[in-house]
């Protein structure tokens, strides 16, 4: 009885996206950037070389590409190194790290805290625990405030 | 170090007068209050009741004795001290948001006031109508500015923004002072040209501040880092990710020193070199913890145990530093950005701190200032 006659399809209209002041952030070209190495980082897995492993799958990350399918295969092969390593080498393969892996690393700990799957939850807070006495909470506040992610 | 608590809610911000015999804070409302010491105690003198919005900024003129306040009602008002009581003159700034900070110019012929409208206001005054009049400085300024600093020569003005970045800026008004000479940030210098950017990316810029020769800008940023930039070199920025929560306010104590403090509240020591284009973190500045507690009784143990399930006793519930929450504006009281010999914290716990860089130095075993 009350049923409003007028179209209402302004309704869904998104107007932030008109306002000629809407901050946009700046271009970097990122089309180039592949993600790690997959053939290379299993390689180093099976021949058992893990530290070798997860500088090799630090390299390169996806962070200004906008392919969401590249990101999405660099965190999962991320996920698989994390869960390869033994609780007991982590803290030594932490320790290795230089400044900006180690926030890479921490921004890569989040992104899979973001779609859990099986076990990856338990190992990511094991891999949390240890990175951050090294990179402190400063390492947190850039995975949160950072505009390009992984 | 002296600590003194105000009041209970937040200092939003502060200034000092020439003698530092005065301070001028905003008890995060729509007044400003201006206390005297008085010998170890502070009295307050004046209220200034004039906004409508909360003050957001105060900057106390040293040598023409005027205080500039700006507040989120997007108003400035410059006071003046006439028969002992301050009178306020409104200044037109033309914006339509909340202004966020104000700075004197070195030479207090004018002032900048940076706001949410994204842009500055550049406003000095003109004689023949008798009133203030302002400049704006808009492009390519894309958020809120959240701070500002003049540099020596009274024409560059740092500005740190939302946008992520700190940029310099030419205020050179023709109306009030000659152009000036060439500095390493550049020589052309015309009103509203942009002579240095930072990079993009990271998180808003907190504070920004010149050092004492001008030739170099710090900048504090909130994904917890620190940048240093020289003039001249403008392709090489130092920057340290520190592992601390972000810092809010920043200030040169030395030439090639810088003490910041922010959401840690204790303020944090940094080192640059120059030479190396290094910033390194030069350690903590806090009084050191009291003496750990003498042995714990029975009686306590279980006491522990049946509260928090564990026997130790909860060492990490208190802050151990001077400040109970986050330091946000920081000033220097006496030697200049050059020398400094004391400087002043205030923050969000209402309370203010002196501290003097030579009793800091002599109880921190590691701390060098350069």
């Amino acid at each position: 009885m009350s049923k409003a006659t007028l179209s209402d399809r302004f309704r869904k209209v998104d107007v932030d996206e008109y306002d000629e002041n809407k901050f946009v952030d700046e271009e970097d070209g990122g089309e180039n950037q592949g993600g790690p190495d997959e053939a290379e980082v299993d390689a180093l897995l099976r021949q058992g070389n893990m530290n070798g492993a997860l500088l090799a799958v630090l390299k390169n990350p996806p962070i200004n590409t906008k392919n969401q399918n590249v990101k999405d295969r660099a965190a999962m092969l991320v996920v698989k190194v994390l869960s390869s390593f033994k609780s007991s080498d982590i803290e030594k393969a932490v320790a290795s790290l230089d400044k900006a892996s180690v926030d890479l690393l921490m921004k890569y700990i989040y992104r899979g805290f973001e779609k859990p799957s099986d076990n990856s939850s338990a190992v990511l807070l094991q891999w949390h625990e240890k990175v951050l006495p090294v990179g402190g909470v400063g390492s947190i506040v850039r995975v949160l405030t950072a505009r390009k992610t992984v | 170090m002296s600590y003194h608590s105000f009041l209970l809610e937040p200092i939003s911000c502060h200034a000092w007068n020439k003698d530092q015999s005065q301070i001028a804070l905003c008890p995060n409302n729509h007044e400003v209050h201006i206390y005297k010491k008085d010998g170890a105690k502070w009295t307050k003198v004046h209220e200034l009741k004039e906004h409508n919005g909360q003050v957001t900024g105060i900057d106390w003129a040293p040598e023409s004795n005027r205080i500039v306040t700006c507040g989120a009602d997007r108003n400035a008002y410059v006071w003046t001290l006439k028969d002992g009581v301050w009178k306020p003159t409104l200044v037109i700034l033309r914006i339509n948001r909340a202004a966020r900070c104000v700075r004197w110019a070195p030479r207090e012929n004018k002032f900048a006031v940076g706001s949410g409208s994204r842009l500055i206001s550049i406003c000095y005054f003109e004689q023949e109508n008798d009133w203030w009049v302002c400049k704006h400085i808009k492009k390519p300024i894309r958020s809120t500015i959240l701070s500002l600093d003049w540099h020596p020569n009274n024409v560059l003005l740092a500005a740190g923004s939302c946008d992520f970045k700190c940029r310099v800026f030419s205020a050179y008004i023709k109306e009030v002072e000659e152009k000036p000479g060439p500095t390493p940030w550049g020589s052309k210098m015309p009103f509203g040209e942009m002579l240095f950017e930072s990079g993009g990316g990271g998180g808003w810029v907190h504070s920004v501040c010149f050092s004492h020769s001008g030739n170099k800008l710090a900048w504090t940023s909130h994904d917890s880092t620190v940048s240093v930039a020289e003039g001249g070199k403008s392709a090489t920025v130092s920057s340290l990710s520190s592992e601390t929560l972000p810092l809010l306010c920043v200030t040169f104590i030395t030439e090639n020193s810088l003490v910041a403090a922010g959401h840690d509240c204790y303020p944090v020591l940094f080192v640059y070199d120059g030479a190396k284009g290094s910033l390194v973190f030069g350690g903590k500045l806090d009084v050191p913890k009291q003496s750990a507690q003498k042995g714990i009784s029975a009686r306590e143990r279980f006491q522990n145990l049946d509260r928090r399930a564990s026997e130790g006793q909860g060492s990490d519930k208190e802050l151990s530093s001077l400040h109970k929450n986050s330091i946000s504006q920081i000033s220097v009281l006496d030697g200049g950005r050059a020398q400094c010999t004391r400087f002043c914290t205030t923050g969000m716990d209402g309370g203010m701190t002196i501290w003097d860089v030579k009793t800091l130095e002599n109880s921190m075993k590691n701390l060098k200032i350069v």
